[in-house]
C-alpha cells in the first residue's frame, strides 16, 4: 500500500492499528531498544510497587505511532519530524489503539508535506500519548 | 515523591552541559530487533530485498529507532544501556523516572549499516507540580546523530521527569 498526494484531504483518518501488548512484547522491546528500565517487566520493582504495575514504555507508543504513519506511508515519503508527549500510563494486555488525522496539506520550497495529529487511546478511549507528525511525499 | 524539592545552583550550572561523543549501531539485526520489539509486519524492515525493492540502499532504520548503543560491561550504564559519559549526571537525589515525552526531527534516511555518532546536551531543567507525586523535576535534552558521512541526520529532543 502507498498513499497518493492527491488522495490526502484535510481531516481524513489513517488506517488505525491496533495493539494489545502484553508482557513479553514489551521484553522484545527492551531488547530492541536497548531500555531495560525494570518498571516494563519486572512487577517487583519499587517504582511498578507503589504505580501498581509495570507499565508500557512510553517510546514503544511512540514507536507504534511511527508504524502507524509508516503503515499509511506504504514507502511513499518520509517522516521529517514526529513527537508526543507521555500524558497517561499504559498497562500490559489492554488494548491500545494508534490513530492519527490529517491535519494540513500544503507545498514548500517544491515539497509536498502533510502534518498529522497521532494519539493513543486506550480502552476507556482516552488519549494517553497525544503526537504530531510531519511527511515529505 | 518530593515535597520541597528545588533546583539548586548546582543543577543549574549543568544546563548547556554537552556529552563526548558516544556511538549509536545501526546494523541489520539491530533494526530487526527493535521492528520485532513495536510489532512491525512490513517486510522492508526485516529483509534487504524488501527494502531494496521499496527504494532503500538497506533496510531501513523504522521512526523513531536512531541506533543501539554499544554495550560494554562494566563501564556502559546497565539499565539504559548508554555507555559512560553520555548522561548528564545531576545529583538531584529523586528516586523515581518517567518519560515526558520525545520529539524526533530527521535530515536524511537512516539504513542498516549506518554509525551514527550521537550528542547529547542537557537543554533544559525546570520543575513541574503533580497533585499525585509532588514537585517533579523535568530535564530536557538534545541529541544530535550526524552519520558516517558527517552529516546530521536527526536531533532528538526528551523530556525526563523525576520525581
Amino acid at each position: 500500500m502507498s498513499v497518493s498526494w492527491e488522495s490526502i484531504n484535510e481531516g481524513d483518518s489513517i488506517p488505525e492499528l491496533k495493539k494489545t501488548p502484553g508482557v513479553t512484547q514489551l521484553v522484545k522491546y527492551a531488547a530492541g531498544s536497548g531500555d531495560f528500565n525494570p518498571l516494563h517487566h519486572d512487577f517487583n520493582f519499587f517504582q511498578s510497587k507503589a504505580i501498581g504495575s509495570i507499565i508500557v514504555h512510553g517510546r514503544f507508543k511512540y514507536a507504534t505511532l511511527g508504524e502507524t504513519v509508516s503503515n499509511w506511508l506504504g514507502h511513499s515519503g518520509q517522516i521529517r519530524k514526529i513527537s508526543c508527549q507521555y500524558r497517561g500510563m499504559d498497562i500490559p494486555d489492554k488494548e491500545i489503539a494508534c490513530k492519527g488525522t490529517i491535519k494540513r496539506k500544503w507545498e514548500e520550497n517544491g515539497e509536498k508535506l502533510v502534518e498529522l495529529s497521532v494519539w493513543t487511546e486506550n480502552e476507556e478511549g482516552k488519549s494517553t500519548t497525544p503526537g504530531a507528525v510531519i511527511v515529505v511525499l | 515523591m518530593a515535597e520541597n524539592f528545588e533546583i539548586t545552583d548546582e543543577m543549574k550550572s549543568k544546563i548547556g552541559w554537552e556529552s563526548g561523543p558516544w556511538v549509536c549501531e545501526v546494523t541489520s539485526t539491530s533494526v530487526r530487533a527493535f521492528a520485532r520489539g513495536v510489532g512491525y509486519t512490513d517486510p522492508v524492515y526485516y529483509d534487504e530485498e524488501a527494502a531494496k525493492k521499496a527504494g532503500y540502499r538497506n533496510i531501513p532504520a523504522p521512526p523513531t529507532y536512531l541506533g543501539t548503543p554499544i554495550f560494554i560491561p562494566g563501564q556502559s550504564d546497565d539499565t539504559f544501556s548508554f555507555p559512560p559519559g553520555s548522561m548528564v549526571d545531576i545529583n538531584h537525589g529523586l528516586p523515581n523516572l518517567l518519560d515526558g515525552g520525545t520529539e524526533t526531527e530527521y535530515f536524511d534516511t537512516i539504513c542498516a549499516g549506518d554509525n551514527l555518532t550521537c550528542v547529547t546536551k542537557l537543554a533544559d531543567l525546570f520543575t513541574k507540580e503533580s497533585k499525585g507525586t509532588g514537585t517533579m523535576l523535568i530535564t530536557a535534552t538534545e541529541a544530535t546523530f550526524t552519520n558516517q558521512d558527517g552529516k546530521v541526520v536527526a536531533i532528538q529532543r526528551s523530556q525526563g521527569i523525576f520525581y
